[in-house]
């Protein structure tokens, strides 16, 4: 998927996470975790395991994590790009690029 | 992933809770607190310009998450939005057990959900027929199509009257003796009765009124009612507690399905326990007992 | 050298005779040499104490660089006192290379993690360590290691010469003119003063500060003017807002409730629970509900509980009002209605921390407890208990009288949810041991219950009272499953802070964290 507009997904509550997509050349990840020295990696591949599904291969992602479990954190993910491509109300693939 | 069981049509639903589906650290472990059913809402807690990310929050936790054996249902928009027809997707993909109808008024409301939630099944592989379905009663037009909407479908387990809505339609308020719901609760009770469906009360909102919300709960049990929709984990505890059978009633249901397993054995179609006089028409009541017996731990012997 | 809880303690820290630790009760029967004070007479009689300002006080008691200040918690998050003393010795007398030694340090304490920075101050033993003082402590920021102490290890300590106070500072809430102290009566009321009178009798030098001067004699004092040098009397000595709650409100989280509930079950289950029984319980969520479940089952077989300690709060209070427990002994106050109870509600006394929970004493009353319910940041498969630093390995909670009430309790209840966030309670090794696994008995979480192994007998209770339980280790794993397994914290070999246990020895370090990068 090609990122067209800046979005977001998620909160800053506990268990959750603010996951923000925008255009950009290449992935870069801007991370940041309260659970940082346990789980920073897990979550960085999370995520970057997340948008090769989605196939998205240009974007500037930042994530602020308050704990959220992996699940939350992908549906956040999924949630952001699909709102870029103004396509995250109707149609989704369920059990295909969203698993 | 998980895949959950084949979802039973007719089991026990004494507390169904509600929990905002957009809501990670709610919906991540809500069946520790012993309810027999969640019901994951799309609906009224989920804000207009959030329902896309709530069903990307409850796809990964319907897969990812091990309910166990708590039964969850998923409450999907009104038929009248442009959010169900994903909601119905998202559910059957992600393997609820059931979806609630909000804002049922018709046996035709429940045939257009049925039709696609039987497209969704084909969409997704799963097996046809899988996903139940029930209807919340919302306003006087559902009321007095009970019938119809209780016996629309063979995916039809339940349906639940809302009374917020309801009591708006009706011009009336909360009333403390349930007067102002008497007679769409006794209307609806009749239908699912005569359609052969189980039939549960609305919330109670107040969270400190527990002598209010004991009074109520003991009037659900005593016009029929197979369960209640919660708010707070802290309210399950009290339905359990008041939905019990007495031990007296479990003893008689046990001797009951006893002598029945017996006799039938024996060819004899009608005789007596302790001086009762009892006959095929009995059992079905009786086991529902142990069965409802067991799940509050006062029953552990083999006959259900 | 590995301990008895399977910590590797370095070589360097095993001198002047200390040891690493050798499991619980390891001390008892040996004897010891107590420390005493060296402390000036004041033969000729004077009509008061009180100078003007905290400097004045300071030169009176000869304070001069190395030298070891001691302060107390009671005025929690609103203290203002520790603050003052060490800005008034570090910028306005410019001494260095200073000691504080803290009941507990929490956030009101920042501003000091500077002088940590500068160097200032070079060494902190305490019971609690949290906000900035904690994070600069973590980044190794401080000369010597911390050294983190129980409530009971503390004063052991003090007795027996291993921390020895050069000025020790009392925060009181009303003070006479010679330094009779009280924690009511003023406008910065605390109640108990426990934790400063082991402080005030062996200190060289004991400074009073107060917000209000009270006629003579403030009796009955909990500090008496006879160990006290000077008196100082200030604008404010607290934040009273941040001091004392109006009321620790028991928690209407249906989560908390249901595993208090499970506590109260586990407690009733058990042949101490009994006419007279004794019993702590913590303040947090799910340790105060148990009070109320517990109430319930005391009402049901017509029991009532013989004393409680600890730190008091108002739920305790009413049961006392009520006729529902005999006594109530009182080392801190929590909330107002404690505050205003103590030495008024009859059967409610002030207790100092060394008969609160002193392992060295001739018996302190958690050695009578029968029940203590606590709560933990972390617990692992060993049972062992963290409260000191956070799954990140960064210093931020308090051992307080945790392994004091645990070791002296017949049983230990220890209750937490089994996932906080992304951070699992239960996990395989705990960051820091702060209470040893041989002193914990049941884990009351959100997912199930555990008892020790070392407890057959109260596995039978729980059997016979119906009560389901499963072992520590599947909880670990439920746990595992919901978070993920977290990778494994990557440490400097920098220790920056010593876990001392409560008899002494040395139960675990804490070393300098070494963060992530991606």
């Amino acid at each position: 998927m090609e990122i067209l507009k800046s979005a977001a997904a998620g909160t800053l509550e506990s268990s959750d996470c603010l996951v923000t997509v925008e255009p950009g050349e290449g992935i870069t990840l801007d991370l940041s975790s309260s659970v940082m020295n346990q789980y920073g990696r897990q979550i960085k591949a999370a995520v970057l395991e997340t948008l090769e599904r989605l196939e998205v291969q240009n974007a500037n992602v930042t994530v602020v994590d308050k704990g959220a479990l992996e699940c939350s954190l992908k549906a956040r993910v999924e949630c952001a790009v699909f709102r870029s491509c103004g396509a995250s109300s109707a149609n989704i693939p369920w059990g295909g690029a969203v698993r | 992933m998980i895949r959950r069981p084949k979802p039973e049509r007719f089991r026990l639903r004494r507390t169904m809770m509600f929990m905002n589906a957009q809501k990670p650290g709610l919906i991540k472990d809500a069946y520790i607190y012993g309810c027999d059913s969640i019901m994951l809402d799309l609906e009224d807690a989920v804000a207009e310009n959030q329902k896309d990310a709530a069903r990307f929050s409850l796809y990964h936790a319907l897969t990812t998450i091990d309910y166990g054996s708590t039964e969850v249902i998923v409450r999907i928009n009104g038929l009248d939005t442009p959010h169900w027809q994903e909601d119905i997707r998202v559910c059957v993909a992600g393997g609820a057990d059931g979806i609630r109808i909000a804002k049922c008024e018709s046996a035709q409301d429940v045939h257009t959900v049925e039709a696609a939630v039987e497209a969704a099944e084909k969409e997704f592989g799963v097996e046809v027929g899988r996903t139940l379905l029930m209807a919340a009663l919302e306003s006087p037009k559902g009321i007095l199509n009970a019938y119809e909407i209780c016996s629309a479908s063979d995916r039809m387990f339940g349906v639940a009257i809302s009374g917020g809505d309801f009591r708006k339609c009706m011009q009336t308020t909360f009333q403390r003796d349930g007067v102002d719901m008497l007679a769409a609760r006794g209307q609806m009770l009749i239908a699912a009765r005569a359609a052969g469906i189980q039939c549960f009360d609305t919330v109670f909102t107040d969270l400190d009124d527990e002598e209010g919300f004991r009074a109520e709960v003991l009037q659900n049990k005593a016009m029929g009612f197979d369960g209640k929709s919660l708010i707070n984990p802290k309210q399950i505890r009290l339905v359990h507690e008041v939905f019990c059978p007495t031990e007296k009633e479990v003893r008689q249901a046990e001797a009951v399905v006893r002598a029945f397993v017996e006799q039938s054995a024996a060819g004899v179609g009608v005789f007596t326990v302790n001086g009762k006089m009892i006959d095929v028409a009995f059992i079905p009541g009786a086991q529902r007992t142990l069965r409802l017996a067991k799940a509050c731990g006062m029953y552990e012997g083999d006959l259900v | 050298m590995i301990n008895a809880v399977g910590r590797d303690i370095p070589e360097e820290l095993l001198v002047n005779g200390k040891e690493v630790y050798q499991g619980k009760f390891y001390m008892d029967g040996k004897y010891m040499q107590k420390a005493a004070p060296k402390t000036r007479r004041y033969e000729k009689p004077a009509e008061s104490k009180i100078v003007a300002t905290l400097v004045d006080a300071l030169k009176q008691c000869g304070a001069k660089d190395g030298m070891t200040f001691s302060f107390h918690h009671h005025l929690r998050n609103g203290d203002y006192v520790a603050n003052m003393v060490m800005k008034a010795a570090i910028e306005e007398l410019g001494l260095k290379d200073l000691t504080i030694a803290a009941t507990s340090l929490g956030e009101a304490h920042d501003p000091i993690a500077d002088y940590i920075e500068e160097g200032k101050v070079i060494g902190i033993q305490t019971s609690g360590i949290r906000g900035r003082m904690g994070e600069v402590v973590s980044a190794g920021k401080l000369k010597t290691p911390a050294i983190i102490r129980s409530h009971g290890g503390r004063p052991r300590a003090i007795e027996a010469g291993e921390v020895h106070i050069d000025i020790a500072f009392v925060a009181a809430p009303t003070s006479d003119c010679v330094g009779n102290c009280r924690g009511i009566g003023g406008k910065s009321n605390c109640g108990s003063l426990g934790y400063a009178m082991t402080d005030a009798k062996y200190a060289d030098h004991v400074v009073v500060v107060t917000d209000c001067l009270v006629d003579f004699p403030n009796f009955p004092a909990s500090v008496e003017a006879i160990d006290v040098d000077a008196v100082v009397v200030v604008d404010s000595i607290g934040n009273p807002k941040k001091i004392a709650s109006a009321a620790a409100r028991i928690s209407q989280n249906p989560r908390d409730l249901m595993m208090a509930e499970n506590v109260a079950k586990v407690i009733a289950s058990t042949p101490y629970f009994k006419e007279g029984f004794s019993f702590q319980t913590g303040v947090g969520g799910p340790s105060l509900a148990a009070n109320l479940f517990l109430e319930k089952y005391m009402d049901a077989r017509n029991i009532k509980m013989g004393w409680a300690i600890g730190g008091i709060c108002g739920p305790m209070v009413e049961l006392l009002k009520k006729g529902k427990v005999g006594k109530v002994i009182d080392v801190q106050d929590f909330d107002l209605d404690a505050v205003n109870s103590i030495n008024q509600t009859p059967g409610h006394y002030e207790m100092s921390a060394s008969q609160y929970a002193n392992p060295a004493n001739k018996g302190a009353f958690v050695n009578k407890l029968d029940f203590v319910v606590l709560a933990a940041l972390e617990i692992d498969t060993g049972f062992n208990v963290n409260v000191l630093t956070g799954s990140d390995g960064v210093l931020r909670g308090a051992p307080g009288g945790h392994p004091d009430t645990a070791a002296g309790s017949k049983v230990c209840i220890i209750v937490t949810p089994l996932t906080r966030g992304r951070m699992a309670t239960v996990c395989e090794k705990v960051v820091t041991v702060t209470t040893p696994g041989d002193c914990v008995d049941v884990l009351v979480t959100d997912y199930g219950i555990a008892v020790n192994p070392l407890r057959p007998d109260l596995i039978e209770c729980l059997d016979n009272a119906g009560i389901p339980h499963v072992t520590i280790e599947s909880l670990k794993e439920k746990a595992y499953s919901l978070v993920g397994r977290p990778d494994d914290l990557q440490w400097e070999d920098k220790v920056v802070a010593v876990l001392e246990a409560r008899d002494g020895t040395i139960l675990d370090v804490v070393r300098k964290i070494k963060p992530l990068e991606l």
